[in-house]
């Protein structure tokens, strides 16, 4: 290797370094920090926890004293089970809801006329523009009873009495559904745009029927999109604690809410920080598996 | 102004002249606008079965509309298409028997070489043994066995070309539509793959129709083609008819290179046609059955390769004019002069001479006084 060659090489690595280091610092160090709560024992104290580990004189008392009591407490308790469970089935309805709308939408903000695609793709933006509760807090406005639905479904003559829809899972997701959409059609619109019109045109001269030309080249060729804006949908809904703590009622535990249970109102922070590191397996393990899968 | 071709270059496959041969496509009367541009006006044209068909034009001159509105993307305004006697105006493009190479090429990127050559087979529902049968046979006439695997982006670009060639053939259709087959291509790949096409269509009897900018390409492989400009069809004939017998002057300067001289016609006797040219003199020229009367503006057409260069006074006393030397272009097979006649302030002629001996012994050099000099053969007319 020639001397600038290996100038080059030298400071690329360099340049790489930085977001590394911005990674260990702000991802991995927090990340270690609540796995050493989560292997702590509860205590009522100030901080609300026994720390193990006060030097390294202490790293052997601290290892041997370390332990998975709160994963096993975890495992054994039906209320933590189930709560992942509902999290993990909602936010795969949400998804797929999600998905099911903004697909055709994000298809026909693609097959807009040209000019017209800036001003869609600020509508698609533009519930970003005011705080993300208060869009919350106006959907109660809209599901309670004698809200602005019952109102308009009853004018209509739709129906003669109210819906009773808030403080149900169909209201938790309605919120999750409105507010993650963005998330599903925007990596959508930008796969769907960049598709090359005249693929569409060669499946048709080879015989394919507009809907078998969609499921055989448009389809396949938006998968990218899809799994992005899947991803981006399902990751913050399985966490999702303020619209089920807002539109939910008593039986939607998600485990948002139950983290956040344990952490304010039971102060047991080890046992917190330990739904919240399984919860992290349980979404980086299938993301990890998929990139692999995609990669091979 | 009609006219019949060369008899020395005719050829044996002319369905076009036989009136009891059924066209395989007739375009009768077609129509098509966007917005308030006219891209085809009122065509009607007619391709034969087998027959090697070009449509030549400038950018934007409504070939590629014409073309699409065959393979069916495009619904005319006007008029009507058959094939075989139907008419498929109202048939959608996935029910035409007509396919078409694009000029991306629209390789599905998803797919893999075999997949993408059997897109077409799997929608007719073909039996997988068959499909891949045939995709095969696909890929060993294209000369591309053993790639099947491959995914279009692992390609060449010559590759490239080939499978798109391939996936339009494999559902054998009636017509082949090529859109700019060869833009994409370098020019000593394009030389050979235009030998390759013609070659294959004479194999596969398939009809082609070529839409090209390359006056080349388009005399090299066509049986006939269609000079278009402004959305009609200016000529239609063989390659050697439409250069050597242009009907006006757009065509005339469109395939290949002419210099045009204004004249008025002085004589009409026979085959002969007399032109008092202000610029040349008395031109004389041979033309079959010319109907022109004594006194019409005309215009007197004269390739670059047909003209004489000496710097002795030819013994002739018409077809003949001095002039100097102003330009040498030096293109390795011919040597493009540019000849100033008329005085300083006249009129640029080219002559193409084919350099028959190396490079020292070339006797023109610049500001040469020469004699510019053609046979009665050389020389056409052309309405002013």
């Amino acid at each position: 290797m020639s001397a600038p060659a290996a100038f080059a090489a030298r400071w690329s690595r360099l340049v790489v370094a930085v977001p590394y280091l911005w990674l260990l610092l702000f991802f991995l160090t927090p990340f270690a920090i609540v796995l050493r709560m989560a292997m702590s024992d509860a205590d009522t104290a100030l901080p609300p926890y026994a720390p193990h580990f006060e030097g390294f004189a202490t790293l052997r008392e601290f290892i041997s004293k370390l332990d998975f009591e709160n994963f096993r407490l975890l495992a054994d308790d039906a209320l933590y089970w189930d709560s992942y469970l509902q999290s993990l089935r909602l936010a795969g309805q949400t998804t797929l809801i999600a998905l099911a709308i903004g697909y055709p939408l994000a298809y026909a903000m693609a097959a807009a006329p040209r000019h017209w695609r800036p001003v869609l793709l600020v509508l698609v933006v533009l519930p970003f523009w005011t705080s993300f509760l208060i869009r919350v807090y106006a959907w109660i406005g809209i599901l309670r009873p004698e809200g602005l639905l019952d109102m308009v479904l009853g004018g209509l003559g739709l129906t003669s009495e109210p819906l009773r829809l808030l403080n149900t899972e169909a209201a938790v997701l309605i919120g999750m559904v409105y507010s993650y959409l963005p998330f599903m059609v925007l990596p959508l619109y930008a796969t769907l745009e960049k598709l090359d019109r005249s693929l569409l045109e060669a499946a048709a001269d080879l015989g394919a029927t507009p809907v078998r030309a969609f499921l055989t080249v448009t389809l396949p060729l938006s998968l990218p999109g899809i799994l992005a804006g899947a991803a981006l949908v399902f990751i913050p809904s399985v966490g999702e604690f303020v619209i089920p703590d807002l539109l939910g009622g008593p039986d939607t535990v998600m485990i948002g809410k139950v983290l956040w249970n344990e952490f304010f109102s039971n102060r047991d922070w080890p046992l917190a920080s330990t739904v919240a590191i399984v919860l992290l397996i349980v979404l980086v393990l299938p993301l990890a598996l998929l990139q692999r899968a995609r990669l091979a | 102004m009609r006219r019949s071709s060369p008899g020395s270059l005719r050829r044996a496959f002319q369905p076009w002249n036989d009136p009891n041969a059924k066209p395989l496509i007739e375009f009768r009367g077609v129509t098509k606008r966007f917005g308030s541009v006219t891209a085809v006006s009122e065509v009607s044209l007619s391709l034969y079965r087998r027959e090697f068909f070009a449509l030549l034009g400038p950018s934007g001159c409504g070939k590629t509309t014409l073309m699409r509105m065959l393979a069916g993307f495009e619904q005319p305004d006007a008029g009507e298409i058959l094939l075989d006697g139907v008419d498929i105006t109202a048939v959608p493009p996935h029910l035409r028997p007509v396919n078409m190479m694009f000029q991306s090429y629209a390789l599905f990127p998803h797919l893999s070489v075999a997949d993408n050559i059997a897109y077409g087979l799997k929608r007719e529902g073909l039996p997988r043994a068959e499909i891949a049968r045939r995709v095969a046979e696909m890929l060993a006439l294209v000369k591309l066995d053993g790639l099947g695997k491959r995914r279009p982006d692992q390609l060449s670009g010559g590759q490239r070309q080939r499978v798109a060639l391939a996936r339009a053939l494999a559902k054998r259709p009636k017509l082949l539509l090529l859109d700019e087959p060869m833009a994409a291509l370098d020019r000593k790949l394009r030389e050979a793959t235009q030998f390759e096409l013609m070659d294959l269509q004479s194999e596969l009897g398939t009809t082609f129709m070529v839409v090209t900018h390359d006056q080349d390409e388009a005399m090299t492989m066509a049986d006939r083609m269609a000079v278009m400009d402004h959305g009609g069809l200016v000529q239609i004939g063989p390659p050697d008819v439409i250069y050597e017998a242009p009907v006006n002057r757009y065509v005339a300067e469109f395939v290949g290179d002419i210099n045009v001289l204004e004249g008025k016609v002085v004589a009409v006797e026979g085959d002969l046609v007399r032109i008092e040219t202000a610029l040349a003199g008395m031109v004389e020229l041979d033309e079959e059955a010319p109907a022109l009367s004594i006194g019409a503006a005309v215009l007197v057409g004269l390739r670059p390769e047909k003209i004489d260069l000496s710097h002795d006074e030819p013994a002739q006393s018409f077809n003949k004019v001095a002039g100097e030397i102003w330009d040498i272009g030096y293109l390795g097979d011919v040597t493009m002069i540019q000849v100033m006649v008329g005085g300083d302030s006249g009129r640029l002629i080219k002559v193409a001479l084919t350099n028959r001996t190396r490079r020292a012994a070339r006797p023109f050099a610049w500001e040469d006084r020469v004699w510019l000099s053609w046979d009665i053969e050389a020389g056409l007319v052309l309405p002013r």
